[in-house]
């Protein structure tokens, strides 16, 4: 991360966590939430749960919300078609849900197998009830989880941030 | 040893009463169907968490459940069909694993919601083998009343991730229904646990 300073958008996007008192993060490896992961893991307030599918952290969610800690679940868009049935559990319990979505598929793809997922990621999470809100700038990435935090936490609702693929930038994708 | 040999096999429901008999203040989670029917036949309680959906979900509520009330057991009963779904949530479950948290899966080698058909766990597939190679140690295979309440004994004692896979009898009770509307299990669950609503 040579060049990143404190204000790194992504560190914003962490203190919005942490100001909005969130105590586990799942996730699925995605390299545009590298940063994020690796700073979740580091804080010790916070656990970070590493999952095999997306879906588990629907579930995880819930069980943390069940106990009496917020959760907030970091994937990748191809990740939200594993979640589709296991958002029933949100959306019937009426569970508060916060999902940080990093954009493939969507803007200078390299592979076009992103693509499918990609565009149909938006309307997937609606078809499921679930808010979407999208980042497409730095300076409104952390603002917009921190909004996102407030809707689902205040209204036992659940709440989407697409970061887009544009935001997260070109050079993560060369080696 | 898997669901198909000749291993003896226990009634789900006597199985359930040893589970909870002396709950104390054990948190559950059971899985959509027979489980979930079973728990509700041993009495419905607001610290049970039942699933009526969600299929392959119940170990991680558990595990986001434990990792959020250290302070108290939680167990998840589940039957094969519901943990070969989620299975992944094993691995999860093996690289966390909470002190606080159980888990039981009453295996029949069937899917007894949708005709009895064989699940993969009668012929080959081994759970408590799954649970173990994922990382948790304390996978044992039960298949008696005996070695079930020593299990249960140990649920208080939130020392080590527990798993369990119990030997169930291929049998359909009479079905013991508990409240399905998903806010109202959710709600009553934090209120009964110490957790103010918050919305």
């Amino acid at each position: 991360m040579s060049g990143a300073e404190a204000s790194d958008w992504r560190d914003e996007v962490f203190a919005a966590l942490r100001a909005g008192d969130i105590r586990q993060v799942g996730y699925v490896p995605d390299a545009g939430h590298a940063r994020l992961i690796d700073l979740c893991h580091a804080d010790p307030a916070i656990r970070a749960v590493p999952l095999t599918s997306e879906e588990e952290g629907i579930a995880l969610a819930a069980g943390a919300w069940l106990g009496g800690q917020r959760a907030a679940l970091l994937m990748q868009s191809s990740g939200v078609g594993n979640c589709i049935n296991m958002l029933s559990l949100t959306k019937n319990c009426r569970f508060p849900l916060v999902i940080l979505v990093t954009m493939r598929g969507e803007w200078a793809e390299f592979n076009p197998w992103q693509v499918a997922m990609g565009t149909k990621t938006q309307a997937a999470l609606e078809l499921m009830d679930v808010l979407v809100y999208r980042a497409a700038r730095a300076d409104e990435a952390a603002e917009t989880v921190a909004a996102a935090l407030d809707i689902a936490f205040n209204g036992s609702l659940a709440a989407a941030v697409l970061f887009s693929q544009r935001l997260i930038g070109a050079k993560r994708w060369v080696k | 040893m898997t669901a198909g040999s000749n291993q003896t096999r226990l009634d789900r429901r006597a199985a359930m009463r040893i589970l909870l008999a002396e709950r104390g203040e054990l948190l559950l989670v059971t899985g959509l169907g027979s489980t979930t029917y079973d728990a509700a036949a041993v009495g419905d309680d607001p610290r049970n968490f039942y699933l009526w959906g969600a299929m392959g979900g119940a170990a991680m509520i558990g595990l986001g459940l434990a990792i959020a009330r250290p302070d108290r057991p939680v167990l998840v009963v589940t039957g094969d069909g519901e943990m070969l779904m989620g299975l992944g949530a094993l691995a999860t479950i093996g690289l966390q694993r909470p002190p606080n948290l159980a888990l039981a899966v009453f295996d029949n080698g069937h899917y007894g919601e949708t005709g009895m058909q064989p699940s993969h766990t009668l012929a080959t597939a081994s759970l408590h083998g799954i649970a173990r190679a994922c990382g948790i140690e304390a996978a044992e295979d039960i298949g008696d009343e005996a070695a079930l309440a020593g299990f249960a004994r140990r649920l208080n004692s939130r020392s080590e991730t527990l798993f369990a896979r119990v030997a169930i009898a291929v049998d359909d009770p009479p079905r013991v229904l508990p409240p399905r509307d998903g806010v109202l299990l959710k709600d009553r669950f934090r209120q009964a646990t110490g957790m103010a609503r918050e919305s």
